[in-house]
């Protein structure tokens, strides 16, 4: 490989974080000391260049040791991992809870999303500002900058710690004020008030009708032995007896569909990938959780975290794959230690590693944390992620369950598609199929946050409407609900008088609208729809990877005139702004490589369309 | 080899073999479109061992690094011969049926252990036995080398023992594996295919056999000599006995690309007449008694090149010459013209197809033909067919007629380089390319390059330090027969007694006055690879000097001849402006 450093050198506790990621260098090579016996070793060929999928574990280790990676850190990396360093240069950069510029050790994210936003953080953020001066510079010890979302919309609005050392702290704070984010800003973390039980952004925890959510708040998500007596690991039983071919019959009689957004038909998926003669396969869990207003996800993590280790041993044992890969949000410091436990037990007890259950079956799982960018939730740039390389959609077909992760074939599924493999397996497929709808099968986690009484994620069998999800989580005193945005960012606006919209994937397809993953962000006659918009659309701008050019430039155009409108000062006419604004955004529905790009312009267009914003002259 | 001169293999086997070899070759920076194809051969799965004594870019690709000491090529291959055939992984089908005198090699690499091949070449036991085991059990293996094989006294010996390897383990003559010896010019096959070698005429016929001669003899309507011609060493040697008093160089510029420049520089002064043909005025052109402009064949002619793969393509003009500079075709045929023959031709394609008339392996490419299918391999023997990608099949044929003439294992012995290391020249000095500039610089010192930083000695740090070197110092470099001043690099790539220059920058550092004419006798390549040298901390007067040096060395650049328009090139130094001779020149 070619290699081409500069100076600067790694200190000590730079190298000290990479080796105990990486073990000790084996030579001056590979940026340990150089010794005459140097010239007798060979680095550079496919061993040394096969661990290029550990540049995100050892960015990972840098900026968790120091709070941000130098240019000798990067340097050091590069050593030990054979890559060139502007092109882990351009890793380090595409993240962004990496710096490669000096800050403190520790950084307070403020979400300033659209569930917070709506909750009113700009007046955090104007106090924060206030005492702290603006995002992004050191005030003393500390940085505070403007997130996208944390993932905790029911609590909105959210703020997470994280600091540097050994170990590297995470802690997050919601509801947050001025004062819980400055007290943030400067307590140590360990005197933070702990973030409450998962089980309390579950209004319905207990109810005996639960599905996936059953075990919330019931079962120790701590505790393996406790899972089992919760009917833990049932399902892989029942996925051994029935053979792998079994499992894929049960999941497509099951009418199982992704839950991340695509309702692909999960059994055809794994069928897929099953057939592959290609070896090996891999199992790639999507919970890279980062669709603004999504946190179902998180919920199940924290809340049941057992869950999601069997379903993907079921998944894996279903498709042929010896190695999964859980892809985490960075943003997500409790579900990492939850899960981490989990696996750690699951291993001690053999229900990962070599062969499970005595049933000769081999499968592990290696967690993978994303650092900040919300497009490794896309199926495909979840693989350049975890190869270690800029996290960039690749152009289908090929699908990834012909070339995939590493480029064999993968079987990549969200975590609420994996955790209803259970309920299927310990139904059966036909059972499971019965609740719902005959297209939609079984029941859907909703993300419920804004102007409602009980925010948190809700469990309802296909076929309610949005009227009974609402109520369940009941209206706030004096508040009058105005629109509902649907499926996140990435989805649209829906008017107060549509909530008779079936929840079903057809049901919402015919309203012009979609389940997305499951956001249902509600909201009141106080919000400030433009500023919503405008920070959707910064949200994109900021988020797409810049691969493509209807992405690269159509998101900041869109920005741009969104800014204008907002602002009163359309170019020209309102007219011709909206104008504009529907010819970037088809450009960009027509012509971006993934569904970033594709669906950037969605909630803009519902809220001109079905809200009527910027009808008049000002904005509503 | 095998008759024939060219690489066995087409770079679509190299994108597709599973062990590619790079011995004596840093194809990385020398060959870079080659190095293409072995990346995409990497990138398929494919291994990459590199045999080296630096540990140079191409080096830093591979799965397997052999660093041997300079000159102990023979003893490295012998000893992988010994350890496959102990091993029991020689392919016996291929050697009982297709070679030759094995249970005498079997005898001749005994000696060869590991242990005493690691001992003379300095590479490890256990990388020389993977290398030998990877090499034998790939299903197919690509061999492939350049000047590091070649530029020694005994390159050919060198050659023929790589040879040997590819005979013991059958990888030759099957798609994906051979033996390919890697060009340097975009044409430096296209000149040996077309007999501008010694002991050939055109698509290697040799110039001994009474048939062919009489062929080439009716064709060009001229006797044919019956005897091999001198290979350019041997023309040095004449020279020094005066036998050789007038040469005809084209493109070829020996003053700064021959070993021991002082000596060339003498006999081509002391020739009664020089003839230059060149697109630039070389140093070798400054000696000239006339020069001949030509045209660059890349874009001011009509014709045809071969590249390392043997194929053929159509080189087309898009440009034309400047000034008085001619076509080479049309220089040659004046000339001939000049000397009473009829030599003119109408066209490029009038020449090619007298060449197809003549040589058979060409026969099949019609310009219509290279033009549709984009170039062709040869041997094309027919209008209608396309032989296999790879040579060689034969050797795995059934039939023993088809077969041939089973091809011999070399008994090649190990002989250290010429120039001895010694307490006075303590440092072996080999010489090498880099990726940017090209042999003396002619046809890329015009041309910046970012990466380009002029001449350095590279050198180990551990040698450095001992020395009290300093990184960027000007050194003085001494072999037995020259000194020259470069500035020191410091380079981790470098192992302790090892140190590495170019050839690139003739004119502010004359590489090749350290270098030693030691040829070798079949090739008559000398060994510009093995150079026994010391290096010596400049005294302070010195030191100025070289600084002085260092800063007019900036902007240097050789003027090309060929974009002088108007009036003819006036050649600087001695040499006479007189573009075309006036008189017939007597051989």
């Amino acid at each position: 490989m070619d290699l081409h450093f500069l100076d600067a050198v790694a200190d000590a506790e730079e190298r000290a974080a990479v080796d105990e990621l990486l073990g000790e260098p084996d030579s001056g090579w590979d940026g340990g000391q150089r010794h005459l016996d140097d010239w007798r070793t060979t680095r550079g060929g496919h061993a040394a260049r096969s661990r290029r999928d550990q540049l995100l574990p050892a960015l990972h280790a840098v900026n968790d040791r120091v709070g941000w990676i130098s240019q000798g850190a990067l340097n050091y990396i590069c050593q030990r991992l054979t890559i060139p360093p502007a092109d882990a240069y351009g890793v380090a950069t595409f993240y962004a809870l990496f710096s490669v510029r000096p800050r403190p050790k520790r950084v307070v994210h403020l979400c300033t999303d659209i569930a917070c936003k709506a909750a009113g953080v700009d007046a955090v953020r104007a106090g924060v500002r206030a005492e702290l001066g603006p995002p992004g510079r050191d005030a003393g010890g500390v940085v505070w900058q403007e997130s996208p979302c944390l993932g905790v919309c029911e609590r909105a609005p959210a703020a997470l710690v994280l600091e540097a050392g050994r170990p590297a702290l995470g802690h997050v704070v919601a509801p947050v004020g001025t004062e819980q984010a400055l007290l943030a800003a400067r307590a140590p973390v360990v005197e933070l008030a702990p973030e409450p039980d998962p089980a309390l952004a579950v209004p319905q925890a207990g109810d005996p009708g639960l599905v996936l959510l059953r075990r919330i708040g019931v079962a120790d998500p701590t505790s393996l032995d406790d899972y089992r007596a919760h009917g833990g690991y049932q399902a892989l039983r029942e996925a051994f007896r029935l053979g792998p071919a079994g499992v894929i019959r049960e999941v497509t009689d099951a009418k199982l569909v992704g839950r991340g957004g695509a309702a692909f038909p999960t059994g055809r998926k794994w069928d897929a990938v099953a057939r592959q003669p290609a070896d090996p396969h891999y199992l790639v869990c999507n919970a890279d959780e980062s669709e603004p207003g999504t946190f179902k996800d998180r919920v199940l993590l924290e809340g049941d975290p057992f869950a999601l280790v069997e379903a993907m041993t079921v998944a894996a044992y279903a498709t042929g794959c010896r190695r999964g890969f859980l892809y985490l949000r960075g943003e997500y410091p409790r579900a990492l230690a939850r899960l981490e436990n989990a696996l750690a037990q699951a291993r001690a007890r053999g229900l990962l590693g070599a062969d499970i259950m005595g049933q000769g079956f081999d499968f592990d799982i290696e967690i993978r944390r994303g650092a900040g960018a919300y497009i490794c939730g896309e199926e495909t740039a979840i693989f350049g992620s975890i190869e270690g390389l800029r996290g960039e959609p690749r152009s289908k077909p090929p699908f990834p369950v012909e070339r995939g992760l590493f480029g064999k074939p993968t079987v990549v599924n969200n975590v609420e598609t994996l955790v209803n493999v259970l309920p299927i397996l310990a139904a059966g497929g036909p059972a499971y199929a019965a609740v719902g709808t005959p297209t939609s099968t079984g029941t859907k986690l909703y993300c419920v946050s804004g102007a409602v009484a009980r925010p948190g994620v809700y469990e309802l069998p296909f076929g309610a409407n949005l009227r009974e999800l609402l109520e369940l989580a009941g209206r706030p005193e004096g508040s009058e609900l105005t629109a509902v945005l649907m499926g996140g960012a990435a989805g649209s606006f829906i008017r107060a008088d549509e909530v008779d919209i079936p929840l079903t994937f057809e049901g919402t397809r015919a309203a012009g609208t979609a389940l997305g993953s499951g956001v249902v962000l509600a909201l009141d006659e106080g919000v400030d729809l433009g500023g919503i918009l405008l920070r959707i659309a910064g949200f994109f701008r900021d988020e797409s990877c810049g691969q493509c050019v209807p992405c690269r430039v159509g998101t900041v155009r869109q920005e741009e005139a969104l800014a204008r409108l907002t602002g009163g000062r359309p170019l020209g006419s309102t007219e011709q702004d909206l104008a504009l604004l529907r010819e970037v955004g088809q450009a960009m529905r027509d012509a971006s490589i993934c569904g970033l790009g594709q669906t950037a312009w969605n909630a803009v267009e519902s809220a001109i369309d079905r809200l009527g914003a910027f009808r008049e002259a000002t904005p509503s | 080899m095998f008759g024939a001169g060219g690489g066995t293999s087409s770079y679509r086997e190299v994108e597709e073999t599973d062990l590619i070899v790079l011995w004596g070759s840093n194809a990385r920076e020398t060959h870079p479109i080659f190095f293409h194809h072995v990346l995409k051969g990497i990138r398929n799965g494919a291994k990459l061992y590199v045999v080296d004594p630096r540990r140079t870019s191409s080096a830093r690709w591979a799965d397997g690094w052999l660093p041997l000491n300079v000159g102990t090529d023979i003893p490295l291959a012998l000893g992988i011969a010994r350890e496959i055939i102990a091993a029991g992984l020689v392919n016996t089908a291929f050697v009982e049926r297709a070679t030759a005198d094995f249970e005498a090699f079997r005898a001749h690499v005994e000696p060869w252990t590991l242990a005493a091949t690691a001992a003379e070449t300095g590479v490890p036991a256990d990388l020389i036995r993977e290398l030998a085991h990877a090499y034998a059990r790939a299903d197919r293996a690509q061999l492939c080398w350049t000047l590091g094989i070649t530029e020694h006294h005994n390159g050919t010996d060198n050659v023929r023992s790589l040879i040997n390897l590819s005979l013991l383990t059958g990888h030759v003559g099957r798609y994906g594996s051979g033996l390919n010896p890697l060009r340097g010019q975009n044409n430096v096959q296209g000149g040996g295919d077309m007999g501008a070698i010694p002991n050939r005429l055109p698509g290697f016929q040799d110039i001994l056999d009474p048939a062919v001669r009489e062929k080439f003899a009716r064709a060009w309507r001229a006797n044919i000599q019956p005897y091999y011609g001198r290979t350019l060493t041997q023309m040095f040697e004449a020279m020094d006995h005066g036998e050789l008093t007038t040469v005809y160089a084209i493109g070829e510029n020996p003053v700064q690309s021959e070993a021991d420049a002082g000596a060339t520089i003498k006999r081509l002064s002391g020739l009664d007449h020089l003839v230059v043909q060149d697109i630039f005025l070389t140093r070798t052109a400054q000696l000239a008694d006339v020069v001949l402009p030509a045209s660059a064949a890349w874009c001011e002619t009509e014709g045809t090149v071969t590249n390392s793969e043997r194929r053929v393509q159509r080189v087309r003009k898009a440009l034309q010459a400047p000034g008085e500079a001619r076509d080479d075709i049309e220089i040659l045929g004046e000339i001939a013209h000049r000397l009473g023959h009829d030599l003119r031709y109408e066209s490029a394609e009038a020449v090619w197809n007298e060449l197809r008339a003549l040589s058979p392996m060409h026969r099949g490419m019609s310009y219509r033909r290279l033009e549709a299918e984009g170039g062709l391999q040869w041997p094309c023997y027919s209008e209608d067919t396309t032989e296999p990608s790879y040579l060689h099949g034969r050797l795995w044929a059934d039939d023993p007629v088809e077969r041939g003439q089973p091809a011999p294992f070399g008994l090649v012995e190990h002989s250290l380089p010429v120039d001895e290391l010694t307490e006075e020249y303590p440092l072996r000095l080999t010489t090498g390319r880099r990726l940017d500039s090209y042999n003396t610089g002619v046809q890329s010192g015009g041309f910046n390059s970012p990466l380009r930083r002029g001449e350095t000695l590279d050198l180990s740090p551990e040698d450095a330090r001992a020395a009290g070197i300093a990184d960027g110092e000007p050194i003085r470099i001494t072999s037995r027969r020259g000194s020259v001043v470069a500035p020191a690099r410091i380079d981790p790539a470098m192992r302790p007694g090892l140190v590495f220059m170019t050839m690139h920058f003739p004119d502010e550092v004359d590489t090749n006055s350290l270098t030693i004419e030691a040829t070798d006798p079949v090739a008559g390549t000398a060994e510009y690879k093995a150079t026994a040298v010391r290096l010596d901390r400049l005294g302070p007067a010195d030191a100025a000097a070289a600084e002085r040096a260092a800063a007019t060395r900036a902007g240097a650049a050789v003027e090309p001849v060929a974009v002088l328009t108007g009036t003819p090139p006036a050649p600087r130094g001695p040499a006479r402006a007189e573009p075309v001779p006036t008189r017939p020149v007597a051989g």
